[in-house]
Order: structure tokens, then sequence, then C-alpha cells
């Protein structure tokens, strides 16, 4: 088939170069056919007359020409047609080309972003991943979140400032609230109710209160600025903590031997509760009261809110490597709050996701990476956040509000999809803790009532759930942002 | 909006654009039934072009498709719109499995001037797609069973210079190599003539 057709182009080439041109000049007498060696197929002999008569009209003298190389790659195109080969990027680029302009380039395809869902595919054998999230969707029924307060308990004399944290529930299932000068415990497995320890009139009011993560020893701040350390179980003073702070003590935080106090004078102070001189360490950075503070899960972080309107995030690794030496430079210094930092949570399921909300003026719930100090979200609420709780089994974010609905919020993570929002306190809900299963929120209300809501699921289907130790989340230590 | 040209014979562009883009919509939930891309017990019956047709009752797939045909009736108006390309893939490897092409051809006179009407009765119109819509469900005759899930994806090729709105991207022409082709029935609306094709995987090589 090739040499058919050489042949046939190369007789068209004699038969012009018959009918001669004039003016063309030329003292060589035309080249005449080389028919007969073409013809028979065999190349080398071509080449061989070619030596003898290697001209036509147009070209004088084709002995530099390769007739070989150029019948290759003008029959090149259809032969690699015919193999199925590679073609050059070029030739690629101008057959493209060509279409276009055969098409006059008319042409734009364009497809609809926002496809719809890929069908449910029951009915097809094979099990895909999909398949089975949606199964596993289905089969999970939905939890139920009961309206009202399960149980409302009386809290008289509860003080009602927004910088105080009053009301604690430790791993042993007790709940602790200071009412006025009062500490009360309140045993949650039998509903039965101590007083713990009164203050003098001079020292009180009671202005903060936390469990230590054994659940048996708790630290009560006082607004004369100490620190006591009690023993629950037999309800004995242990310690006091004095000189750690200059005025009240709204914000206590533990992590492990170390009680972290803020107070209002701005200052934050590790105590060593084992040691005679308590005072480890100091973290300086806010110049007003400090109002909310949050070891995370892995211990590792500590987020501290004050009413300057600035979260820090600090961390423990940092602390060596300070030129003053106890004194801690903050990881990240975020003003994006425009109101006092009370609501701080730390991420049960994510160990570098904090959850802060802002006061009156600022309204919003914000989520930080507090590895990279970045926000992720932010959400304005519409009223004042007093607390922030994370759900330790879903991924869910219960917030107390203030004005005006005094309500409970409870949102689903990442989405902040209101789920349930819950009324029942007729002040501004200050204070919130968790029972140590997760399941039951205790909150405590300007309206002197202290609440119980089954919130975040029922004991009864909880109880196969993995129950995490105190203090400490289960997953703290594994999950990373970034 | 396609009412409006129902009780008189006359033809405007923009009830034109109203019946081919409807037309669409019907085609493609048909498609979604027939083919069964979607299970059956999503669907509703209707009734339209005299037939009773399916409508998928999948939030998803509605929306998919109110927003493909509200976009396809403003490129009609502005006669941008050249064909209508729906896709079906599979969703595990994307390979384009059928492509049901809607080529439509726009009276560029009607377009221009913008006050120019044709006249066609509705009726005739309706028989048209009728005939369509009796091709589309009769497709599953001759075309290959789709036995894997899949996924669909609506193509629209329109002129070089159309703007392209948020919710569209460029695509490629998600082509099948050597497709078998079967022409469907046509509709004429006299403003927008709306051919039928549909390409479908060439599945026995044999035939070669």
């Amino acid at each position: 088939m090739d040499s058919g057709t050489t042949s046939s182009s190369i007789s068209s080439k004699t038969s012009l170069s018959r009918s001669r041109v004039p003016f063309v000049e030329t003292n060589i007498p035309p080249r005449y056919p080389r028919n007969s060696s073409l013809n028979s197929g065999i190349r080398r002999t071509s080449k061989a007359s070619a030596t003898t008569q290697n001209f036509d009209r147009f070209i004088p003298d084709r002995s530099s020409t390769d007739m070989d190389i150029a019948r290759c790659l003008l029959t090149q195109a259809r032969r690699d047609k015919e193999n199925n080969a590679v073609v050059s990027p070029s030739k690629e680029v101008y057959r493209k080309r060509l279409a276009e302009t055969i098409l006059q380039n008319r042409t734009r395809i364009l497809s609809f972003k926002s496809k719809p869902a890929a069908p449910i595919d029951a009915w097809y054998n094979e099990p895909s991943t999909s398949n089975q999230i949606s199964h596993q969707k289905s089969v999970k029924p939905r939890r139920h979140i009961p309206q009202s307060a399960e149980r409302t308990l009386d809290a008289p004399d509860l003080v009602d400032d927004y910088y105080l944290n009053l009301l604690d529930w430790g791993s042993t299932n007790v709940l602790a609230i200071a009412l006025g000068s009062t500490v009360y415990l309140w045993d949650a497995t039998t509903g039965s109710t101590s007083e713990l320890m009164t203050v003098e009139e001079e020292d009180g009011p009671v202005t903060s209160v936390n469990w230590a993560p054994d659940g048996r020893h708790i630290a009560v701040g006082l607004n004369n600025s100490d620190v006591q350390l009690w023993d629950s179980a037999n309800k004995c003073l242990l310690r006091t903590l004095k000189g750690a702070h200059r005025s009240r003590v709204g914000a206590l935080a533990w992590n492990n031997q170390i009680l972290t106090t803020g107070g209002m004078d701005g200052m934050i102070v590790n105590n060593d509760v084992r040691i005679r001189s308590h005072i480890v360490q100091t973290y300086t950075g806010h110049t007003h009261e400090v109002c909310g503070l949050k070891w995370s899960g892995s211990g590792q972080q500590l987020a501290s809110g004050g009413n300057d309107n600035l979260l820090h995030i600090w961390d423990v690794s940092m602390s060596s490597s300070n030129a003053v030496p106890n004194q801690n430079q903050w990881l990240h210094r975020l003003d994006d709050h425009m109101a006092a930092v009370k609501a701080i949570a730390w991420c049960p399921f994510q160990s570098n996701l904090l959850a802060t909300g802002g006061g009156g003026n600022d309204r919003s719930i914000k989520f930080w990476n507090t590895h990279t100090g970045a926000c992720l979200n932010s959400i304005d609420t519409g009223s004042q956040v007093c607390s922030l709780l994370w759900n330790k089994n879903e991924k869910e974010l219960l917030s107390s509000h203030g004005f005006t609905n005094n309500q409970l919020t409870l949102w689903k993570y990442p989405s902040m999809v209101k789920m349930a929002e819950l009324t029942g306190h007729t002040s501004r809900v200050l204070f919130m803790t968790q029972s140590p299963d997760g399941c039951t929120v205790a909150t405590a209300a300007g309206d002197e009532t202290l609440r119980f809501w089954n919130v975040f699921g029922n004991p009864e289907s909880q109880k196969s759930a993995p129950k995490s130790n105190a203090g400490i989340a289960p997953f703290a230590k594994y999950n990373h942002i970034r | 909006m396609a009412s409006r040209t129902q009780s008189r014979d006359i033809i405007t562009l923009k009830g034109s654009s109203a019946i081919v883009s409807e037309f669409f919509g019907y085609a493609a939930n048909s498609i979604l039934y027939n083919r069964g891309v979607y299970p059956e017990e999503s669907f509703a019956k209707v009734k339209k072009y005299g037939l009773p047709l399916l409508l998928s009752q999948d939030e998803s797939v509605k929306a998919f498709i109110s927003g493909v045909t509200s976009q396809l009736s403003e490129w009609l108006e502005s006669g941008m719109l050249q064909r209508v390309v729906l896709v079906v893939m599979s969703r595990a490897t994307s390979e384009v499995l059928e492509r049901w092409n809607f080529n439509i051809e726009t009276d560029s006179e009607v377009v221009k001037t913008k006050g120019v009407s044709r006249e066609k009765s509705d009726k005739e119109i309706m028989r048209e797609i009728q005939a369509i819509m009796r091709q589309i469900a009769s497709s599953i005759t001759y075309l290959p069973c789709l036995e894997e899930p899949c996924v669909i994806d609506v193509l629209a090729y329109t002129d070089i210079d159309v703007q392209i709105p948020t919710m569209w991207i460029e695509s490629d022409a998600k082509l099948i190599e050597n497709p078998q082709m079967v022409k469907l029935c046509s509709f004429d609306t006299k403003i927008h003539k709306v051919n039928t094709l549909v390409s479908y995987k060439n599945n026995d090589d044999d035939d070669e």
C-alpha cells in the first residue's frame, strides 16, 4: 500500500517535469522517471540511479535529499494512526486548533456544580462505604432531648456574678456549689446534701470551687484572695494557699497536682499543692480579672480568659524556655472576643480544639486551633455566653446564655446547627457542669435555682459507652486538628 | 409559564424556552427513573404531556434538576444554548456509560428581534414531546443494563462568550469512546428545535 502511493506521487512529479516551464534556466536535461526502479520496490536501486539523474526542474540537485527519510516523514502520520501510536503533543495541539477552527470555536461546555446525592444503592449487592454509613445512620435513633429540667433545686444566696465559678461536679459524682459564704455538697448518687464549709463573713463570699481530678479534694477560692483545699470525705481543711493573689480568686483549674488559680488582679498562678512554697509558676498577660481557666485534656495547654476580652493559650513546654524564671509567655494571645471571655471548653475528641464564648457585648462562640492560634469558626448566638460544655459522647456543644431567653442551646459540631433550645431559668445561666458520665448537665442561674438537664443522652443508653476518667478526656492525646 | 402559551397558538421566545426547559426536566426525571439510576420508590407519578410520568421526590435530585432547568431557560431565551447532555456515569470509576443528547437549534431571528413570535399549536408540540417521552421509556429494551451504581451529570453546550454562572463550571465533554448511537424523535416549537439522541457504551466487542 505504501509503495503504491509513493510511486503515484513520483509519477505525478514526472508528468509535471515533462511540461517544461519557460525561464527556468537549466542546462541539465530533465530527469526522467525512475519508475522502473521504484516500482520494483527495491529502494537501494533507486538510490543508485539517483546518483546519475538526481534532479528535476524544481530541485536541480537532489543529491543532498534523503528520499527515504522524506518518505518516512511524509507517511508517518498515517502510520501512526494505523499503529495507534502516541501522537506528538505539537500535533495534538495542531489537531485541536484545527478542530476548533472548523467548529468556529463556538462551544463552551458547562456542567452544573451541585451534583445530586448519589443514589443509595441498597439493592446492589456489593456493600460500599457510603452504604454502610447511611445504614449506620438509619440504625442510630434520634436522641430525644427533654425540653425541661429533670430536677430543679433551690439555690438561695447564689452570688449573681458573671466572673465567678461556683459550680463543679466531681469525678465521684458529688456536686459542689457555693452559696454565699458556704460550700454545699450534693451527692448525685444518693441525692443527699451536706455542708462542706463556711468562711468568715470578712473572708467571703466564696468566689470559686473546683474539684481535684481524684474527686475527693476540692479547692475553694475566696474573696480575700486565699485558696483553701478541703478533703470532702472528712470535711476538713487541708491547706490554705495564701499570697498568690492580691484580690479575689474567681477561677480555678486543676492539672494533676498543680492547682492553677486566676485572680481579679489578672494574675494566673500555678500552685503545687504538695510543696510548702506552693507558687511554682505565674502567667502574666491579663490586665483585668481572670474569669475563665481550663486545662486541656492532655494537660499540655492552659486556656485563660479575662475581663480584658483576651484569651490566652499557655503551653507547658514553653515554660522552660523563658528568660524570666517561673514566668511564662503565652503561646497565643487572641483578642477576637469583644467582651469578657468566661466560657471556655476544650474539645474532648480533638485535643487542639477549643471553644470559647464571649460576654454581653460579644455574644459569640468561637472555635480555635490552639496549636496555630487560628480562629476556626465564629457563631453569633445573640446572647451573652456564660458557659460552654462539650458532649463527651457526641460531637455536640452546649452553651448557656443570659438575656433575653436565659436558655441553654445545644449545637451540632462542626455544622453549628441548633439541635435544641432549653428554657426554664428565669435569669442568666451563670454556671454549667457535667456529670462524670457526661449525660447530665447541672446549671445554676441568677434566679437562685440549680437545674439538672438530661441533655447529653440517657444514662441507661450510655452505660455501654466508655466512661472517661476524671478530668482526662479519653481521646485527647490522639487527635489533632493538623 | 408554559400554560401561558397553551391557550393560543402563538409561541413567544419566553414561552418556547419554558417549554424546552420544562421538557428537559421531565425528560431527565424519566431517564433517571427508566434507567434505574435512582431507586423506584423515590419517584412519584404525575400526568404530563398526556402521559403518566415519574418525578423524583429525592430532595437533592429535585434541587439539581430545578437548578439546571432554571439556568437552561435563561440560556434558551438568549439563544446561547446549543446542546444539553445528561451523562450517566459509573459511580465507582466515573466511566461514562450513557449520554443523552438534546441538541437545540434556535431560530436566531426570534432571538435577535425580541418581539417576533411563531405559530404552532401547543397540542402539536405536546404530541411531539410525547413521542420522545415514549421513546425514552422504551429505550430500556435496547440500552445495556446499568449493572453498577451510577451518578449523573448535566453538561450544557453554550456559546463561547457566555458568562459562566456561579453554580456552573467548565467541563470536558465526557465522551464515550466508540459509542453506539440511537436517534430519538425531535420536537420543534418553531423557535427551538430539539433533537434527541442517546449514545451509550458499546459492550459487545465481538460485533466488529
